[in-house]
């Protein structure tokens, strides 16, 4: 059987090919160029297609499809009309199957399945690298704070992070607000 | 108007049609309504269509035909959904490449504004390529199910051209059409705004015609929603349609550059507010050179009672599916089509707003074929020499 995985993001598209692999669908391809996405399609004729959700030339599949039944052959779109939850839930993950009929309901399923549990491993891994970032700039941002405090007041490191704390304290904001707040006044007082 | 106020997520794709849905958020119209409403960008019209049929969104800016298609299950999964309010009509263009402008003059026996003249015109471009053995003429359009697919469809089956058989229809989303034009992937298209104006800007493409040259009324986007939804939230959709009302006379009321810079925003269409406002005063540079032309009735959002959702206006979207084989020909099929556009619901929200009768002839107007009338699709069809069906 052949996979064809339309994504622009080659992380992502790479966790869904290593877990079609290990599930046994070695015929996988990805295509990351959308300007030739028809032409690639039709030239490798795939049994199922997988589609990032975000991905504009989702409107150009549909077309292929409208275009297929006519011409072609038959084509189911994602599982089955009746079955909404697996809709739902691949929605939610962020992909679209499109399924060229003919193709046994359980082995569908079991592509869709792995696609929304790798699509939403994915998802979870971008938002920790989203917020060990927004960690690394928070840290940096009260470390300039700290050494703005301490020029300012000629406090020690540790008297300024203190009172940055008990200031965020008293206030019931975080560190970092008040970090960024000390920032904002200094460039005012420049 | 219910105490607590009501969330409402709506999907939109970044255009200027669908401005009356921006000012109703932007200028406070749906808050005094008590309605808190998120509007969510989305990139692709399968998108919009799969977040509102599996109720990710509780209503949606669709293309007309889409809500008539998810309806009658054709092309996708079949979920029931109504078209209380018509965001707009007509709004489209068809712009074809400098080469296929000068080669379609060159055949062009009448006038350039006809569009009857200019499709023969094609038919003979498409000929004479024929005879040359030259790859097929491309053109880009939105979706299978869209206007912009019909009204293409339409004007070159009129002057002779099997939109099947002698060129080729490709769907491009509208922010890749300017681009395949100039790359030449395309060698015309048609789209609403602002893209055929942002390729004559490049002098990559020529205008030939605007959608209401074709058609003097075409439904274009509709406000979507479940049917579901729409029988369980009655006061929440009687709300929203009223703050669409007060936006839309808002757009026609207000100063246009008012109106273009909220719609410039890059949450909302996301491009220059000039042009922009070119499109809301319907006066469009068409060619390269500057020339413009000017059509007042370009893109209708409140105007002569343009969003009011007419079933005659469904009716036709499906005659269209069932011309081209995305539908069969079936009386049950054309009631459902008919039943999508809810005038009823329209009529209860706003039953002050006085509706003006179509200015001529029927409710399409269409520059060429016979007037449309819904009660037989299959004796209208059999008009067209060019069909799939029946």
């Amino acid at each position: 059987m052949k996979i064809v995985i339309v994504d622009e993001s080659p992380v992502r598209a790479a966790i869904l090919e290593d877990g079609l692999r290990e599930a046994g669908f070695t015929n996988v391809e990805r295509i990351a160029e959308m300007r030739s996405l028809l032409a690639r399609i039709y030239a490798i004729d795939p049994d199922v297609i997988l589609i990032d959700l975000e991905n504009p030339s989702r409107d150009i599949l549909e077309q292929m499809f409208q275009v297929s039944r006519a011409v072609r052959r038959p084509v189911a779109m994602f599982v089955d009309q009746s079955d909404s939850a697996s809709i739902q839930a691949s929605v939610d993950a962020g992909v679209s199957a499109y399924i060229v009929d003919g193709l046994k309901k359980e082995r569908i399923k079991s592509i869709l399945d792995l696609c929304i549990s790798r699509f939403n491993a994915f998802s979870h891994l971008q938002d920790e690298l989203a917020r060990a970032k927004s960690e690394i700039e928070e840290r940096k941002t009260i470390d300039r704070a700290k050494g703005l405090l301490m020029k300012a007041k000629n406090l020690s490191e540790e008297d300024a992070y203190r009172l940055m704390r008990s200031t965020a304290m008293r206030e019931k904001k975080k560190i970092f607000e008040i970090a960024q707040a000390i920032i904002t006044a200094s460039e005012l007082f420049k | 108007m219910t105490a607590e106020r009501e969330t409402l997520r709506i999907g939109f794709i970044p255009l200027a049609d669908a401005a009356s849905l921006f000012v109703a958020v932007d200028k406070g119209f749906a808050a005094e309504e008590g309605l808190d409403v998120e509007l969510v960008q989305e990139v692709s019209w399968s998108n919009v269509r799969d977040k509102l049929n599996i109720g990710m969104f509780d209503a949606a800016h669709l293309l007309a035909p889409i809500t008539v298609a998810s309806s009658l299950g054709v092309g996708h999964v079949k979920t029931p959904i109504v078209a209380p309010y018509n965001l707009a009509m007509n709004g489209n263009a068809i712009t074809v490449s400098p080469s296929l402008h000068a080669a379609m003059a060159a055949q062009l026996d009448g006038d350039a504004l006809d569009p009857l003249a200019t499709a023969r015109a094609l038919a003979r471009v498409v000929a004479d390529r024929k005879a040359a053995r030259a790859e097929p003429l491309t053109f880009g359009m939105t979706f299978p199910f869209s206007g912009h697919n019909y009204q293409l469809r339409y004007w070159m089956a009129a002057g002779g051209v099997d939109p099947d058989e002698d060129v080729r229809l490709v769907v491009l989303p509208p922010p890749y059409m300017v681009g395949s034009l100039a790359q030449g992937h395309v060698d015309g298209f048609c789209v609403g705004a602002p893209w055929n104006s942002v390729a004559v800007d490049l002098g990559v493409g020529h205008i030939l015609h605007f959608s209401v040259e074709l058609f003097s009324r075409c439904a274009e986007k509709s406000l979507a929603m479940r049917e579901r939804f729409a029988l369980e939230h009655p006061q929440v959709v009687a709300a929203l349609l009223r703050a669409l009302h007060r936006a839309a006379r808002f757009v026609s009321e207000a100063d246009p550059h008012e109106v273009a810079a909220l719609l410039a925003r890059p949450d909302r269409v996301g491009v220059d507010a000039q042009v922009i406002v070119r499109t809301l005063q319907g006066r469009l540079k068409v060619t390269p050179d500057g020339a413009t032309r000017e059509n007042a009735r370009y893109l209708l959002l409140g105007q002569e009672g343009a969003e009011r959702p007419d079933p005659t206006q469904a009716a036709w979207l499906y005659a269209q599916m069932a011309r081209w084989g995305q539908a069969p020909v079936s009386p049950a099929l054309l009631d459902a089509a008919k039943a999508v556009f809810r005038a009823d619901l329209f009529d209860a929200a706003l039953p002050s707003v006085a509706v003006p009768t179509p200015p001529s002839g029927d409710a399409i107007g269409a520059f060429s074929g016979p007037a449309f009338e819904d009660r037989d699709i299959a004796a209208y069809l059999s008009a067209f020499p060019i069909r799939r069906a029946p």
